[in-house]
């Protein structure tokens, strides 16, 4: 491991140095232990915790989750136990992994995001938090609905106005190529220190219901996506994610100007992806 | 009241492995197929309910994101290879055909020895397992295990018909006794695993009940063994898209020891259930 890929290198993002470019993207790295069950967490540069609600969800009807061609359909419905518990058993643990923290949270109205941000803020070990402007499976299940870049704007500026000076957020929108640089720019304004630009594309499961589309299928549009962002707004940080599986994966979206990745989808195919991305980009055997 | 029974381990045996595995061979053995491999560290991690994931390759690599997981059936030491595992495959989709389809010196990317095993009692008290079709697999593992226990082991192996039965032949080294049900009656007696049960726990006088098996069945097993007043282990199979607890797809509705219903995850919380903590109806979604 003499040559070191620059790839590879530590990264500022939004104020914060990581190790790599390399975060682990919104519920798929389950709590984090699952995932270190494969390798430590502080070998990437940061785990993004799935999106934690006030109250506890318990998430939606099965099948959850469908396989189509180069991608999953799911619909999962934002199951997670609530902030309090989120608070007293899994951010604890998340903290001693010497890895950088940043929470996903989703409310139903301003004022849940707010209180999010507020109680977040002043909990140790969280190092940034990442405000989930586009869920894809919204419809229905109380999720406050961002159909508008105004819209995700709002819930920016609720969250920057609550939030302690220092904590970073992450704003992450839609992936729609036609409003992306609209919504990125509204959001910068509103107070995002980033733009995570990628998510689930909004689709629908065999059976009708919304869903969320991932995987390598939707990658070539959230690198349109990032190039775009990155023409019009050359001043903006961006972590691209959409389908990113390995180190070739992450090289494009960092040559397309993103300053760090997420690789979510991956993960269930392959634990170790994320790790295995880290290391191919250091070129380590 | 607390459940006879016990898992002892240390952290690092619960560790699973993401490995590259090698086809050693695919045998067809009735309707399904037999596969062994060399999968390093797997078979020393290995405890009966335990489970493999495994990514498809081949042409479809990469368009087939969900891993496809299979009961682990037997792990037995090779000369020259170390320890193998097998697994039994019904080819029923594109993951599966491919799989099966493989020849032997083939790479197998697979997870594990993944998922909750079976708890083993700390007695050696009379044990009935029920298997239906290939999820019998973890049973026979299971039995011998019971076995070195000295726990007298009564078997039920069902299915549709002879093809689609797991070895009784060789069931009957570690089990005191066989039945064998199939739903045409091409061997054994003719019906439903549920039509014999009130006979073989009686006649077995099992204090635990295992049971590996579609989901009706395990709900009849679940249920006839409170009647009973055995406890019941059930080894819940759903599609798991990871296997390993990141994506909470494969979502279970039990009531936690707390008595507080939840959905817990079937890959990581389970497979193996106390049969009274499952919610089966909400599972099934309907009565079987």
């Amino acid at each position: 491991m003499t040559v070191t890929d620059p790839g590879a290198a530590a990264v500022e993002l939004a104020g914060l140095t990581l190790a790599n470019p390399v975060l682990v993207a919104s519920g798929c790295g389950g709590t984090g232990r699952e995932l270190a069950a494969y390798g430590p967490l502080a070998d990437l540069g940061g785990f993004v915790t799935r999106s934690i609600s006030l109250n506890a969800r318990p998430g939606g009807p099965l099948p959850r989750i469908v396989e189509t061609p180069s991608g999953l359909l799911h619909a999962v419905g934002m199951q997670n136990p609530g902030l309090d518990h989120f608070l007293a058993t899994e951010l604890p643990w998340l903290a001693q992994q010497g890895t950088r923290v940043v929470v996903s949270i989703v409310g139903g109205s301003l004022g849940e995001y707010a209180e999010l941000a507020r109680r977040l803020g002043r909990s140790p070990g969280v190092s940034a938090i990442e405000v989930n402007l586009s869920s894809p499976d919204a419809p229905g299940t109380g999720v406050f609905d961002v159909r508008e870049p105004f819209h995700a704007a709002s819930v920016v500026a609720a969250v920057h106005r609550d939030l302690p000076r220092g904590i970073p957020v992450l704003a992450k929108i839609r992936t729609d190529v036609v409003r992306v640089v609209e919504s990125a720019r509204g959001v910068l304004d509103a107070g995002a220190d980033a733009v995570v630009v990628g998510n689930a594309l909004p689709a629908a499961m065999p059976d009708g219901r919304p869903a969320g589309l991932s995987g390598p299928a939707v990658r070539p549009l959230a690198l349109r996506c990032v190039t775009e962002v990155r023409e019009q707004l050359p001043e903006a940080q961006l972590v691209g994610a959409g389908g990113i599986a390995c180190a070739d994966d992450v090289r494009s979206f960092l040559a397309a100007g993103a300053v760090a990745v997420q690789i979510g989808t991956a993960l269930l195919h392959d634990p170790t992806a994320a790790a295995r991305a880290v290391a191919d980009l250091r070129g380590a055997p | 009241m607390s459940i006879p029974t016990t898992t002892t381990t240390t952290t690092a045996a619960r560790t699973p492995l993401h490995v590259t595995a090698e086809v050693l061979s695919v045998k067809k053995v009735g309707a399904y197929h037999h596969l062994t491999l060399v999968a390093p560290g797997i078979p020393e991690r290995f405890r009966p309910g335990m489970f493999v994931a495994v990514s498809v390759g081949g042409e479809v690599a990469q368009s087939r994101l969900a891993r496809r997981s299979f009961w682990i059936h037997r792990v037995k030491p090779v000369g020259g290879y170390g320890a193998t595992i097998e697994l039994v495959v019904e080819a029923v989709g594109v993951g599966t055909r491919w799989l099966t389809g493989l020849a032997p010196g083939a790479r197998v990317e697979m997870t594990g020895p993944l998922g909750r095993p079976f708890a083993l009692p700390q007695e050696p008290v009379a044990c009935l397992l029920v298997g239906e079709g290939y999820a019998a697999a973890p049973l026979f593992p299971l039995a011998e295990r019971l076995r070195e226990r000295g726990c007298a082991v009564t078997l039920v192996v069902a299915g549709a018909d002879e093809a689609h039965l797991l070895s009784a032949l060789e069931a009957r080294r570690s089990a005191r006794a066989v039945t064998v049900v199939t739903a045409d009656g091409s061997v054994g007696s003719r019906g439903r695993v549920a039509d014999v049960l009130d006979e073989v726990l009686t006649r077995s006088g099992a204090e635990v009940v295992y049971a590996a098996a579609p989901l009706g069945t395990l709900h009849a097993v679940a249920v006839a063994a409170e009647a009973h007043g055995a406890w019941s282990q059930t080894a819940v199979e759903q599609p798991l898209t990871c296997g390993t607890g990141l994506c909470q797809g494969c979502a279970v509705p039990v009531v936690g020891e707390d008595g507080v219903a939840r959905l817990v995850r079937a890959c990581v919380d389970g497979p193996v259930f106390r049969g009274d903590r499952v919610r089966w109806v909400e599972l099934i979604g309907e009565e079987p």
